[in-house]
């Protein structure tokens, strides 16, 4: 498959995302990482409907459910890549991705179905191997943590195994 | 292979002898506190420039990331290897100058590797990153909506089990903070010599391989 035409080089994203990294360190004291941003906004929804469970729960004594850093990063990067798209003109409005509709057909159902599934599992992994993509894949890998090469290894494998049986059965 | 628990990297590796500062250069941040204003203020501009970023790098489309893994697009690979080649000198460095502390990541082998290989199986589901599925929902991909309530549904869920996996699982193969220099018994310095060069390797070699 083909870049998107309108996508910047690999390696210079890259990069920028590589000193991106060292200006959250030393302007933040904090390497980026997204996952337990969406731990945080469950615990807030969680709150809302039962308080004194969720703040019993072990994680959320660790993880304080609140607005903090990584949430606004968050917020941020859903700006930062709306404003991104619009520049390039790839605001593409669609509910399901291409490559599922040739696939699984044009059903939206299934789609998010699918969506929320894959996600739920996702963040439970995430969260048992404490970090994702980027805490463990960029920030954690960069500085050199066992934990996070184990952890991408096995992304890695489990995925390709995943889109494998999904796609090529 | 012994390696000694580790708690405390930041004065593990005897390499670069020069501390960490430990009051942190600009606005403290202690755990506990609340985030400052201007902390949240710049979480919010890095995490632009974050999602701006993914978004021209292309990894926030569903066929990008799934061409990753069907091993016909190294979009993703080359965009993450890249930024962990150049945030790994970057932050090295910038710790021999004094100027930031490092984060490792704690290590507990059956935590690691059990949490991976789940969220591997939920990324091939889904399609997206944590961070590449918000901005997916930025370019207008509105199926990252529901991987985004099942990304707060599953964590939700590891909370409600938090306390038995603490006990039980998070115990297995508990390494604490160590890093690769400890595993292999090298100095960080000559680990880096060596390590650096052999990602730029792979980089080129991918550069090769799949242009």
């Amino acid at each position: 498959m083909e870049n998107e035409s309108g996508a910047w080089s690999p390696y210079l994203v890259g990069t920028l995302i590589g000193l991106l990294s060292m200006a959250t360190f030393y302007f933040s004291n904090k390497p980026l990482s997204v996952s337990t941003a969406y731990a945080r906004l469950a615990g807030m929804i969680g709150n809302l409907f039962a308080r004194g469970h969720t703040e019993n729960l072990k994680f959320y004594q660790d993880t304080k459910p609140k607005i903090e850093w990584g949430v606004m990063l968050v917020f941020g990067m859903l700006l930062g890549a709306f404003i991104a798209a619009v520049s390039g003109g790839e605001i593409t409005p669609t509910w399901v991705p291409v490559l599922w509709e040739q696939r699984f057909g044009p059903d939206i159902a299934l789609r998010l179905g699918m969506a929320f599934v894959g996600g739920a599992i996702l963040a439970y992994g995430a969260r048992l191997a404490g970090g994702c993509t980027s805490g463990h894949g960029i920030s954690g890998a960069l500085q050199l943590s066992v934990s996070s090469w184990i952890a991408l290894a096995c992304f890695f494998v489990a995925a390709v195994a995943t889109a494998h049986l999904l796609y090529r059965l | 292979m012994s390696t000694p628990a580790n708690p405390l990297p930041e004065t593990a590796p005897p390499v670069l002898v020069i501390p960490a500062q430990t009051d942190e250069p600009n606005g403290a941040y202690e755990p506990g506190k609340p985030d400052s204003a201007r902390q949240l203020v710049l979480g919010l501009v890095f995490g632009v420039v974050f999602g701006f970023l993914l978004q021209k790098g292309g990894v926030a489309h569903y066929e990008v990331l799934m061409g990753q893994f069907f091993l016909t697009d190294f979009t993703v690979i080359k965009v993450m290897l890249t930024a962990v080649t150049v945030g790994m000198l970057g932050i090295f460095s910038l710790r021999a100058l004094g100027l930031v502390e490092l984060h490792v990541k704690p290590t507990r082998y059956a935590a690691n590797i059990a949490g991976g290989l789940l969220f591997g199986v939920g990324l091939g589901l889904l399609g997206y990153c944590p961070g590449t599925g918000v901005a997916a929902l930025g370019q207008g991909n509105y199926d990252a909506i529901a991987g985004i309530f099942g990304l707060m549904a599953g964590s939700y869920l590891y909370a409600e089990t938090s306390g038995y996996l603490g006990s039980t699982i998070q115990k297995i193969g508990n390494r604490g903070l160590i890093m690769l220099p400890d595993v292999l018994g090298m100095r960080l310095a000559v680990f880096l010599a060596v390590f650096v060069p052999l990602l730029v390797l792979g980089l080129f070699v991918m550069a090769l391989l799949a242009p």
